[in-house]
């Protein structure tokens, strides 16, 4: 099962994925990134269909880069999640629909951290916080690591790459309880 | 193309729309999207929707008569040639634990000494054996090996497809593309077929050389033999080059440059790593390699770990044996073993576990008797 979360703080977005890589029975990859860098401060994760996730993520990630390329400002968090969802809607009813299911993640400077939920139905929602866990066929639950990242106004950071181990409380607490 | 004039594939394509859907060549035409113009390089034959619904082959499935028997009554309204005698698996009471979607095992890992790929040569057909002796990696050009997994002949023929895009890059740049391009190309050009039949999940194992290929080698091969872990590959060759390219230049192509191992799926899937194994013969196969592969093996250890774990899968999987290919991958090229027949495999291994019965019974004896002696 893959697994996306993302949680919108007062000034900060968190997200974290999982990070395997499976095929039916078979983890191919441990150390799978799901999360596409659309611009200084702006995150798409992607979990879904096998092909269609990096096919659909790449498509996004490089046209928020050519509008940068070619209005010279970035498109705001808004403005891409909407880009993205009206994307899943034009190819919803065509004979190749992509089954994917993305957060949105990003920060801007006049509207502040936001966080949007899409569905393969695409649907939009920007929420407080949000979850996506994958179906597939057969339900396989081993999910060793996540990858984390934290957006702010500084743009991206990688946080501690969280483990089924005792130090998961660490990088959290740090984040949300900063006086501690 | 010439694919399209050998197999008149767009002809019939094109007389179908204008016969069933009065609609549809219209809209085409008028979005601009008509096949023809869609993709000047790539333009392919994308079958219908309504023919996918129902597969033809359910491999392993129950209702197997029941679908085959709907297709046979759709068939004469619809102009496509369906397939009438299909090879209906002999299994067809017990379903499988999971898709058994390729009948083979293939492997393919990365090593301080290149790359190493093997793959068993059994081709199976619905529960019998085709062919015992095809070849399951298959060159593509002299850096660059592919394992096939899925349909024979999808993977040959896609196979071929990538290896003419890849010559007629390399005339046309005047370098070689790089294995992560190549893996990119492959993916993009399976897309339009995905949700088809088409069934072709190959590892791209490869070694990227770029002007700087020899020092390179020669940084690689010292450093790869004298270090046991994974090396930074920026470290290596980046300060002790010096002269005409700047530090962070040459680190930047040798991070470029290397051995390079990818997963290409028809479903979509492309994945970089260090170690791959593909087909039903897989999770045997991943047993053996989980513990015998580490960076720093010698290109000896690297065959026997390739070569056990290709045996260990053909042992217990069906649909994998028969013999074993290596093919080794360095910054020279590939080189290929001699074909190993795995039955001799497993005659000398029975061979080896009666003499080790044998000396050990010897070794009990001699103990018992040598207590029993008087002191």
């Amino acid at each position: 099962m893959e697994y996306l979360i993302g949680i919108q703080g007062p000034d900060f977005v968190l997200v974290a994925a999982d990070n395997v890589a499976a095929s039916s029975i078979i983890q191919m990859k441990h150390d799978y990134d799901k999360m596409f860098k659309l611009s200084e401060k702006i995150l798409l994760l992607c979990v879904g269909e096998a092909g269609d996730t990096v096919q659909f993520a790449e498509y996004i990630q490089k046209n928020v880069q050519l509008y940068k390329m070619r209005n010279g400002y970035e498109l705001s968090p808004t403005a891409a999640a909407n880009f993205t969802r009206k994307n899943l809607a034009d190819y919803l009813r065509s004979r190749t629909p992509y089954h994917v299911n993305l957060l949105l993640a990003g920060y801007d400077e006049a509207e502040g951290p936001g966080l949007f939920y899409m569905d393969y139905l695409s649907s939009l929602a920007k929420a407080p916080f949000a979850a996506h866990g994958y179906g597939a066929k057969r339900f396989i639950l081993n999910l060793p690591s996540f990858t984390v990242r934290l957006i702010d106004k500084d743009g991206i950071h990688d946080m501690e790459k969280l483990t089924l181990s005792g130090e998961m409380a660490r990088p959290m607490k740090a984040t949300f309880y900063p006086a501690a | 193309m010439a694919l399209e004039d050998l197999c008149h594939f767009r002809d019939i394509f094109q007389e179908d729309i204008t016969t069933e859907r009065f609609s549809m060549p219209f809209e085409l035409k008028e979005a601009g999207l008509s096949f023809t113009n869609n993709r000047n390089l790539l333009h392919f034959y994308i079958p219908e929707v309504e023919y996918l619904d129902e597969s033809p082959i359910q491999f392993g499935q129950i209702n197997l008569m029941q679908s085959a028997s709907a297709i046979s009554s759709q068939e004469s309204p619809s102009a496509f040639p369906l397939p009438t005698n299909l090879p209906f698996t002999s299994s067809q009471t017990v379903p499988l634990p999971f898709p058994m979607a390729h009948g083979t095992t293939t492997l393919a890992f990365m090593f301080q000494g290149g790359v190493l790929a093997a793959a068993d040569t059994r081709s199976s057909c619905s529960g019998l054996v085709a062919c015992p002796a095809s070849q399951k990696i298959l060159p593509i050009h002299s850096h660059l090996v592919g394992t096939t997994s899925g349909t024979s002949a999808d993977c040959m023929l896609w196979k071929r497809i990538l290896a003419r895009e890849l010559r007629l890059y390399q005339l046309r740049h005047s370098r070689r593309l790089s294995t992560r391009g190549a893996a990119k190309l492959l993916s993009h050009m399976l897309h339009p077929f995905k949700g088809t039949e088409l069934c072709v999940a190959a590892t791209l194992c490869g070694w990227d050389g770029g002007e700087l290929e020899d020092e390179c080698h020669d940084h690689e091969e010292s450093a790869g033999t004298t270090k046991t872990q994974k090396p930074d590959l920026g470290m290596t060759v980046g300060p002790s080059q010096g002269s005409s390219f700047t530090p962070q230049d040459s680190s930047r192509k040798a991070r470029l440059s290397g051995p390079r191992l990818f997963y290409v799926c028809s479903d979509g899937t492309r994945l970089e790593g260090m170690l791959f194994s593909v087909g039903s013969g897989s999770p045997y196969a991943y047993s053996i390699l989980d513990q015998g592969v580490r960076w720093g093996l010698t290109v000896e250890e690297a065959t026997s770990v390739a070569r056990e774990a290709v045996y260990r899968a053909t042992h217990r999987d069906a649909y994998s044996g028969n013999f074993v290919d290596v093919f080794h991958i360095t910054s020279k090229g590939w080189t290929r073993r001699k074909r190993e027949d795995l039955k001799e495999e497993y005659y000398r291994e029975k061979e080896r576990q009666r003499l080790e019965r044998k000396t050990q019974h010897d070794i009990l004896r001699a103990n018992t008797s040598s207590r029993h002696k008087p002191s």
